[in-house]
């Protein structure tokens, strides 16, 4: 391929044929085996706490997302699960143990900022947004649901 | 001559390195450069507390080797320039506090170490200061926390990211004669081609070491060949290629001498994304295996270029971007040997 003449006006574009380009396809398998996995992981917890627990099929889904929360913590605490990140992408990012990691993340991050300051003020650093865009979600569609109850 | 074309200052009287002192992090001490460092560390932590700690601890270290191998005590240095990537340059200023030598603070993202060297150098030969130090330093993950992620965070880095070297880097300037003479310096313009990925920072500095190189040799009269090594320092693999092909656009051929310090201190197979990056990479390249063939011969005259990406968070987040900055050092064989 005969390379463009790089200068001030096209570089952003010309360099681009310097960058290595995304393996997307790569990628997206690789997040689909290892989000599929985590989720495969979440249904055996369900079906443990069913059957050995008592939990109905209803209620197991709490137990299952606390234990996913717990082990996704643990990893992020022994140093796994960034790696983890690095090869799964959306995979591990995605699920309950992505959330979980975010936040884990920050609070060892700023452990040597003391507990309120540090630990408590940069928890929720990179989980804030979700949970914002998740409450604001949350709320327009209750609105949503209601005014359309009320329609019909 | 002093001031020399547009950029550029040629030292008069000799001003030279008399020694200079190197610590880094453990991925390091596994790299191809391992037996010139002076000080590796086994553990990321480096035996502190918390990582800023852990930084303070790597320049400690190399500022203690350098002035050991010159013998000289820190109550006889009268000048002290630093610079590291954390905000309000925290390693500089704690590691200064500890020292007790007057310092400048100095701050030019990774084209910090030659930054502080050539102004180190400038103001021996004017006879400002008798003998100046000058150490930088970056820490893996100080410099995830400054201007990334937390660093046991999950989130997946494109091939075109740097990994940001552990150490620190030193060397003590002065008029006495020694094995390495700072022959002349160019200091570089801000350059910004709008790149705007903060994880595609080779691409950034590219057009910066390219401007500070040519400006170099037109100012100073000189061709690619009269350097035996060009050295940028943290190109990587993406910036490397556009650098070259950009020299070649103006008809230097700097391909044959041009080498990169983030791709010489890790070996191709660590998990390091597109290279070495940050404040150390140049300077711990520089200050060990550089120095190591200037003193043994197997170099009379190289060029440093020390590339900095002057990146900030939060501009990222204003869509601004990323302007990049270069400056030069040509270090060559002194008349006396080792």
């Amino acid at each position: 391929m005969d390379k463009q003449k790089l200068n001030e006006q096209n570089y952003e574009k010309a360099s681009k044929t310097y960058q290595p380009k995304p393996p997307y396809v790569l990628n997206v398998i690789k997040a689909f085996i290892i989000g599929g996995l985590i989720c495969v992981l979440g249904e055996l917890l369900t079906e443990m706490y069913v059957h050995w627990f008592d939990y109905s099929e209803k209620d197991a889904g709490n137990p299952t997302v606390a234990t996913l929360i717990l082990l996704s913590a643990l990893a992020t605490g022994f140093g796994v699960y960034d790696k983890l990140g690095q090869f799964a992408g959306a995979g591990s990012a995605v699920p309950v143990t992505g959330f979980a990691n975010s936040i884990t993340s920050a609070a060892l991050e700023h452990k040597s900022e003391g507990l309120v300051l540090g630990v408590a003020t940069n928890l929720f650093k990179l989980a804030g947004s979700v949970i914002v865009f998740g409450v604001v979600a949350a709320y327009v569609l209750g609105i949503l649901r209601y005014l359309w109850s009320l329609i019909f | 001559m002093g001031k020399t074309g547009v950029q550029s200052w040629s030292f008069i009287n000799p001003v030279y390195i008399q020694s200079s002192g190197t610590a880094v992090g453990p991925l390091e001490g596994q790299g191809p450069l391992s037996s010139t460092f002076d000080r590796v560390h086994d553990d990321l932590h480096c035996g502190e507390d918390n990582w800023e700690l852990a930084e303070r601890r790597l320049m400690i270290d190399a500022v203690h080797s350098c002035l050991q191998k010159a013998g000289v005590d820190e109550s006889n240095v009268d000048l002290f320039l630093a610079g590291d990537l954390l905000n309000q340059n925290v390693t500089g200023n704690y590691v200064a506090r500890q020292l007790g030598i007057p310092l400048l603070g100095m701050f030019g993202a990774c084209s910090t170490s030659m930054e502080t060297l050539a102004t180190a150098a400038a103001l021996v030969e004017a006879g400002y200061s008798k003998q100046a130090l000058v150490a930088v330093s970056s820490h893996n993950a100080t410099a995830e926390r400054q201007f990334r992620y937390p660093t046991e965070y999950g989130g997946q880095k494109p091939k075109t990211a740097t990994f940001t070297v552990t150490g620190s880097g030193a060397a003590l300037v002065s008029k006495t004669p020694s094995p390495v003479k700072i022959e002349a310096a160019t200091i570089g313009k801000v350059m910004d081609y709008k790149i705007k990925d903060p994880f595609d920072m080779g691409s950034a500095m590219a057009p910066a070491a390219w401007d500070t190189i040519k400006t170099h040799l037109e100012d100073m009269g000189r061709v690619p060949e009269d350097y035996d090594v060009i050295a940028t320092g943290d190109l990587s693999s993406v910036g490397t290629p556009i650098l070259r092909d950009l020299m070649k656009q103006d008809g230097y051929d700097i391909t044959p001498v041009h080498k990169d310090c983030g791709l010489m201190v890790y070996h191709s197979d660590q998990p390091v994304f597109s290279g070495g990056s940050g404040c150390a990479c140049s300077a711990v390249v520089t200050y060990g295996k550089l120095l190591d063939d200037l003193k043994l011969g197997t170099y009379q005259r190289i060029l440093i270029v020390a590339t900095g990406a002057l990146m900030s968070p939060t501009m990222m987040q204003q869509k601004e971007s990323i302007p990049g900055i270069a400056h030069a050092v040509v270090l060559t064989k002194g008349e006396v040997s080792q």
